[in-house]
Parts: C-alpha cells; structure tokens; sequence
C-alpha cells in the first residue's frame, strides 16, 4: 500500500509518537493545571514543554502565546470570530479552504464585509491584487500559506509587509505547511498562525493551536469558549491572561504528548531538509505525469516553490474513478473530488468535479511515485 | 531559612518558573498552593527566602506573570 493522503493527516507517524502517548496514558494520565499533585504537574510539563517547542519551530518569544485548539479549523474559528465586528472589512484570497470560507461567509452574514482577492489559474496570488482591496475599515488578511489542494505557496511575506503598513493584522492558516516548510512568525511578518498537529508536525488528530502574535491586542480577541481553567477559580469571570483565556476545560493531553514527539522528530530531522525531500519526490513525480498526454496536471507553474501536493485529472475519466481504480489496482491512497476546497477549484476551473490529488509525507520514496507514474501510465492508456 | 512561596496566574508560568529556576540554579520546588494563600486548586513554587530578590529579578526577565509572594510559616 502507498499512502499518498499526508496532506489530510500523515502517516506513518515517525518512531516516538505512539510511545509518548502510551507513557501518558501509563505513568501521568492526570489533569494538566488543575491540582498540585505530581501527575498533575508532570501534565502541566507535557503541555508546558510542547508550548516551547512550537515557540522554538516557529519562532515565537512566548511560549504562553500558543493556544492549543482540536485543529486549524478550530484555530481559524477562533481568530476570525474572536476578531471580526460587524462594519469591519476581511481580505481574503479565491484558494481558501473551507476551514476559512465557511466562517467568514458565516460573518458576512453577520455584517462583516467580505472581499475575496482572485488568484490566477494555477492558484497564485499577487500580492498587489490584494493591496488594491484594503478599504480604511479592512481588520484582517486570511490567507493559507500553501494550497491544500495544489502545494501552491502563497506570497505571504509580500503580502505581510502590505498589511503591516496599513496597521491589518495578517492570519496564516498553515495547515499545509507547519512542520514542512520554515515559517518565522517575526521575520514573516504574521500576527496569527493557525496550525494543526496531524499533518506535517506528525503529532495524532485533535491537536493544534494558534499562535498569537505580540501586534494582537488579547482584550480584542474573544475566547470561543469560557469555562474552566484550573485558575481564577473564585471567579465566574474567564481569566484575561495568556494561555488560560482561550483555554477553558479539560485539554488533549495525550494528543499533546504525542505532538510534542513528533515536533521533536520534525526539529531532529530539520524543517528545511524534510521540505527538500519532499520537493524532489513531488518534483519527479510532476515530471513523470507531464509526458502522459492525457493526464492534466493543475498549480504552480515550474521552477515556483512548492509544497508536495499534486492534483491532476485524466481525461476522460472522473476523479474518482481515477482515485478508486489507483487503490484498486495499485494500492495507492490518494483524494479524489473538491478537498473541501470549493472556492480553489472555482480557481483552478476544475468545479465541480474535482482533482485527484496525491499528498506526499516526509516518508515517501521514489519507489513509490515511480510506482504511481506508472499507474497512471496505465491508466491513461485505456481510454485512448 | 524561613521558606516563601511565589503564587502564578497559570499554571503554565509555574512550570515555566520552575524550569527557568532550576535552570539558573536556584532551589525550587512545586507545591500544591496553601489554602490559606487561595482557594485556587494549582500550584506554587517554593523557594529559600534568602534569594526572593534574585529570583523575582530571573522571573521578571523571562515574561514570568506573578500573582504573589508570601511568607510560609513553618
């Protein structure tokens, strides 16, 4: 079996993951932060060492300003809904993922004005597209770094020292590229940085968090939720500090154990290393699929950074036919259809019905995408 | 020497006192908070009363938030 799905969660997850969850579960397995005994305290180490290690991937002084959520999902909620006030004005971009459309049309519904900035064809965004668009009521930028459903990178840095001009504050939805990419909160120029724990930083689903920059003014950003903390307890009020405001009831510990393990493999392995690998692998399989002429590949155009995500169809077949004949006969697991991408593929024309897309992970051989070349050879040749 | 506890909003500033304590050198140890200090069910870090000066001073430096100070009658 060949396990082309890393861009909805990666696996294999490397050595250590599991065993950190297992230790949980078997030596603490208490509740972090909300009593003074041992196991509770060595939870509280848990969450306490994973805050510093994000902060060291990420570049981040404070350790307190990393909250962790279920997910980017959870995470985007949090920044978009936390921030945005009727009459206020949203930039967006035409590749998001429904993790960022679904609760910005929620809040355009709400009073909040919605401008979507068109991308090319091939998924990419100018940034003086986005320039044009900032009207003097524009509170935020959301963008995703890197498109979930073609690896197509966002020029987020360009576009980060646009919005720091104007005084918007820039959020990244990196679901794609945490862990795979280098992302530097300060050198990059963003205010928050949504990220998820089971794709490329390895950790089990149910983790991530949302990193908030030192430009956020906490007292403008509304907790999704209020209850306990384990702090403040004579209080019915929600504490007002860092992490404890936009962390209330009882953590993913255990999940938050295995994050932890696996932003350690990802450090040990090196952010850039593993973005280079993937790269070449991606990069060799874009080539082998550019001489069947009947597949079409969709994103960058060559020689553009990338992430090692690749959708394509092959005409005349449907996306998914392609994906459960690549399962069927030849064991590899890849996502046919939208990628709960609706707006990316309006973008890319291929609305609605889909891509086949093949996500690549840092465990990937060659083997195996000569494999899926040669697959998809075959199958192109039937329908000639 | 009398003993003194150093109280924190969260719990995530005492684990990050403790380490940034010990990693200084100082003698540090986390404590479940007296009831009589607060009614709040975290925990505290206990140190030599000799070193609140320099301690606080650490603390200050690494973005620690501080509840309180108080004296440990033993």
């Amino acid at each position: 079996m060949i396990y082309f799905d890393n861009a909805a969660t990666s696996w294999p997850k490397p050595p250590g993951v599991k065993e950190a969850m297992i230790r949980f579960m078997d030596e603490i397995g208490a509740n972090p932060g909300r009593s003074g005994h041992q196991l509770s305290i060595e939870a509280a180490r848990i969450l306490y060492k994973a805050r510093e290690i994000l902060s060291k991937l990420f570049n981040v002084k404070d350790p307190s300003r990393i909250i962790f959520t279920l997910n980017a999902t959870e995470s985007i909620n949090l920044a978009l809904k936390g921030l945005l006030r009727p009459g206020d004005h949203v930039l967006t971009s035409s590749m998001e993922h429904n993790s960022v459309m679904r609760p910005l049309r929620d809040l355009e519904k709400r009073g909040v004005e919605l401008s979507l900035v068109p991308c090319s064809s091939k998924g990419e965004l100018d940034p003086e597209d986005m320039r044009k668009r900032i009207q003097p009521n524009t509170k935020i930028i959301v963008l995703n770094h890197a498109s979930n459903v073609t690896g197509t990178l966002l020029p987020i840095r360009e576009v980060g020292k646009i919005a720091r001009n104007h005084q918007i504050l820039l959020l990244i939805d990196a679901a794609q590229t945490a862990g795979a990419y280098p992302i530097d909160m300060e050198n990059d120029e963003i205010d928050l940085l949504a990220f998820t724990g089971h794709k490329s930083l390895y950790g089990p689903q149910g983790t991530g968090g949302l990193v908030i920059g030192e430009n956020v003014n906490i007292q403008d950003l509304t907790p999704l939720k209020q209850g306990g903390t384990g702090s403040r307890s004579e209080f019915e009020e929600q504490p007002d500090f860092l992490p404890d405001r936009y962390e209330s009831g009882t953590p993913n510990a255990v999940g938050i154990a295995g994050l932890l393990a696996g932003v350690q493999s990802v450090l040990k392995r090196g952010v850039s290393q593993i973005h280079q690998g993937e790269i070449a692998l991606i990069e060799e399989l874009v080539r082998g699929l550019e001489e069947i002429p009947s597949v079409k590949i969709y994103g960058p155009q060559k020689g553009r950074e990338r992430m090692a995500t690749l959708s394509f169809n092959i005409a005349p077949l449907s996306p998914s036919d392609v994906a459960s004949r690549l399962e069927n006969e030849f064991g590899i697991l890849g996502r046919p259809g939208l990628h709960c991408a609706p707006s990316a593929h309006r973008t890319l024309g291929t609305f609605p019905e889909g891509t086949v897309r093949l996500s690549l992970g840092c465990f990937n051989t060659r083997e195996e995408v000569h494999h899926a070349i040669e697959a998809i050879h075959h199958l192109s040749k039937g329908n000639r | 020497m009398p003993y003194a506890v150093i109280l924190f909003p969260s719990t995530h500033y005492a684990i990050r006192a403790e380490k940034k304590a010990r990693e200084n050198g100082f003698s540090v140890k986390l404590i479940p908070v007296p009831r009589h200090l607060s009614s709040d069910c975290g925990v505290c870090l206990r140190f030599s009363c000799d070193q609140k000066e320099t301690l606080e001073c650490l603390l200050q430096q690494e973005g620690v938030k501080i509840e309180g100070i108080h004296l440990l009658e033993t």
